[in-house]
C-alpha cells in the first residue's frame, strides 16, 4: 500500500479503528449515564499500567488532527508521566501540545484538576487507577454492581462515619466519593478533595478511564456533583493557609518541596501553568 | 460475488480515519449537550432513504459486535448492502436485538419499550435509537439535566403524539433506557435516559 514508501508508521493516535469505534460507543453511554462505571475491552498499551494507560485509550479515541493536546501529572506539565504521554501523542497523532490551559481541547490529567476554569469547548481525560469506590469495601465485583443497581451506599457512608468516630472528622483527603446527579456514587480519581468542588456543574466534559480495570466513566457539562457528607458533619474543601513562594498565590493547591538535608521546604503551586502565568506571561 | 452489486455500491469515507473521528466527535458532543443541535456536516452520499448525517453516525460506530434494526422504508437492498459492506454489521430484524436501531421517520419511530433497555448491572446495555427528521427546533419540549446548563427546549417536525409520554417512562426507569439521536440535514441532536421532562407549569 501507500505506507510501503514511508517508514512503519501508527494509525492516527495508536490504537486501531475497530479498538477505537469500541472505545468511542464505550464513551456515549457513560455520558448517557453520568457516574455509571461502563466496562470496555482495554487494549494493552506501550506503557504499563499505572501510567495512565485508560486516559490514554480515552485521549487517543476522542483526539481529532485538530485538537490541542495538554498533559498533566499532579498538576504539572513537565513530570515525567505528562512528558511521556504528551510526546506519545505528539509522535503518534501529530497533534499541537501545549502546556496553557486556556489553549488545551483535550487536557489528559494524573490526579489534579487546573486551576483554571474549564470551558465548553474543552475535554478533560482522567487517568484512573480503581474506578470503582466500594472496592476497598467490597472485594466481590457481582456484588459491588448490585449495590450500584440497587443504590445501596450505606457502606459508603459508614466508611465516611468511622472516619469521625475515629479522628473526629472525615478524614478521607483524596479519591474523595461523589454522588452525580443524585444517583451513582463515583471515585473521582485520586484528586485532592479540594478539586472535588470543580467538578460540579463543570462547562467542560470529564471522561475517566481505567485501563487496567477496564472501566470508562463520565461526567457531562454542567452535572450535578455532589462529595458525600452528613448534616452535622458537612463537607469541607482542604484549606490550605499558605501562599505559593514562587507566585504568591493563595487559594489553589500547593506541593511541598524538600529543598535540601537540613530540614528545608518550600510550598509551591502544583499547577505549574497557573504558576507560570501568575509570575508573567513572558515565562516560557 | 455479484458483479451488478459491486456497481451500485456507493463509497464509504473518503479518509475513514478522520471521519470516522469528526463523526464521533459529534455525537459526543450532542450527547453531553442534550437537546442542543450539533452541526454535523458530512461528504457521504448515502443510499437512499438513509440519510448521509446517519450513515456517517454508523460507519463511525458501528462494526461486526454492533447489530443494527432499520426500519420497513430502509430495509432496503442498497442500504442494508451499503452498511454491511462498509461497516461489517449485522443487520437484525427484532429491533429488542439491535445496538443501533433506525427510524427514517419519526411519525413511525418504534415504541421504545420494544428496545433494548440495558439491565440496573448493565444499564450501558441498551439500544441507541437513531431518528431521521426533517429539521431540529429549539423549542417546544422543555428538559433538564446532565449537559444542560439550566434548561433547553427541543422538538422535531412530525413528533408521535406518544413522544412526550414515552421519554417520561424511559427517564422513570434510570439507569436503564434507550439514548436517542435526532438526525436532520447537517445537524444532529442527543435525548440520553439522563434528560428529564419540565412539566409546564
Amino acid at each position: 500500500m501507500s505506507t510501503s514508501t514511508t517508514r512503519t508508521t501508527y494509525n492516527f493516535a495508536y490504537l486501531d479503528e475497530q479498538t477505537k469505534r469500541m472505545i468511542r460507543r464505550a464513551i456515549l453511554k457513560a455520558i448517557a449515564v453520568p457516574g455509571y462505571q461502563v466496562p470496555f475491552a482495554s487494549r494493552e498499551m506501550p506503557m504499563p499500567y499505572g501510567w495512565g494507560t485508560g486516559g490514554v485509550q480515552v485521549t487517543a479515541s476522542i483526539l481529532g488532527k485538530d485538537d490541542v493536546l495538554k498533559v498533566i501529572d499532579q498538576g504539572a506539565d513537565d513530570t515525567t508521566n505528562a512528558v511521556s504521554i504528551r510526546k506519545f501523542f505528539e509522535k503518534t497523532a501529530g497533534v499541537a501540545t501545549t502546556t496553557h490551559t486556556g489553549e488545551a481541547t483535550v487536557i489528559q490529567t494524573r490526579h489534579r484538576i487546573p486551576e483554571q476554569p474549564l470551558g465548553e469547548n474543552q475535554v478533560l481525560v482522567y487517568q484512573v487507577p480503581i474506578p470503582e469506590p466500594l472496592r476497598f469495601l467490597e472485594p466481590r465485583e457481582p456484588e459491588t454492581r448490585r449495590m450500584h443497581a440497587l443504590e445501596e451506599y450505606g457502606l459508603m457512608h459508614v466508611k465516611l462515619y468511622e472516619d469521625i468516630a475515629r479522628h473526629g472528622h472525615i478524614a478521607t483527603t483524596y479519591a474523595y466519593p461523589v454522588k452525580v446527579d443524585g444517583r451513582y456514587v463515583m471515585d473521582p480519581s485520586p484528586t485532592p478533595k479540594f478539586d472535588n468542588p470543580k467538578m460540579d456543574h463543570c462547562a467542560a466534559l470529564q471522561l475517566f478511564g481505567a485501563g487496567r480495570e477496564k472501566r470508562i466513566y463520565a461526567l457531562p457539562p454542567y452535572t450535578r456533583v455532589e462529595s458525600l457528607d452528613f448534616e452535622d458533619h458537612p463537607f469541607e474543601r482542604t484549606h490550605i493557609a499558605a501562599r505559593c513562594e514562587l507566585c504568591g498565590s493563595a487559594g489553589v493547591y500547593l506541593d511541598e518541596v524538600v529543598t535540601d538535608d537540613k530540614g528545608g521546604r518550600m510550598f509551591v503551586c502544583s499547577d505549574t501553568d497557573h504558576c507560570e502565568k501568575q509570575r508573567g506571561e513572558g515565562t516560557p | 460475488m455479484e458483479a451488478h452489486a459491486s456497481q451500485t455500491l456507493l463509497p464509504g469515507f473518503a479518509d475513514p480515519v478522520a471521519d470516522a473521528q469528526r463523526a464521533f466527535k459529534a455525537v459526543m458532543q450532542a450527547m453531553s449537550r442534550p437537546a442542543r443541535a450539533v452541526p454535523f456536516e458530512v461528504a457521504l452520499t448515502a443510499p437512499a432513504p438513509l440519510s448521509p448525517v446517519v450513515a456517517a453516525m454508523l460507519l463511525a460506530l458501528a462494526d461486526y459486535e454492533t447489530p443494527i434494526w432499520l426500519d420497513v422504508p430502509l430495509r432496503n437492498q442498497a442500504v442494508v448492502q451499503f452498511l454491511s459492506f462498509h461497516s461489517g454489521a449485522r443487520i437484525v430484524r427484532e429491533p429488542e436485538e439491535a445496538v443501533f436501531a433506525v427510524a427514517s421517520d419519526p411519525a413511525t419511530m418504534p415504541p421504545l419499550m420494544l428496545l433494548r433497555q440495558g439491565t440496573p448491572e448493565y444499564p450501558d446495555r441498551s439500544t441507541t435509537l437513531i431518528v431521521q427528521v426533517a429539521a431540529l427546533r429549539a423549542e417546544g419540549l422543555r428538559f433538564e439535566g446532565p449537559g444542560i446548563k439550566r434548561e433547553a427546549q427541543f422538538s422535531f417536525p412530525g413528533a408521535p403524539s406518544r413522544f412526550a409520554a414515552e421519554l417520561a417512562a424511559n427517564r422513570a426507569q434510570f439507569p436503564c433506557g434507550v439514548d436517542l439521536i435526532f438526525a436532520a440535514p447537517g445537524a444532529i441532536a442527543a435525548l440520553p435516559r439522563s434528560v428529564r421532562l419540565v412539566k409546564e407549569a
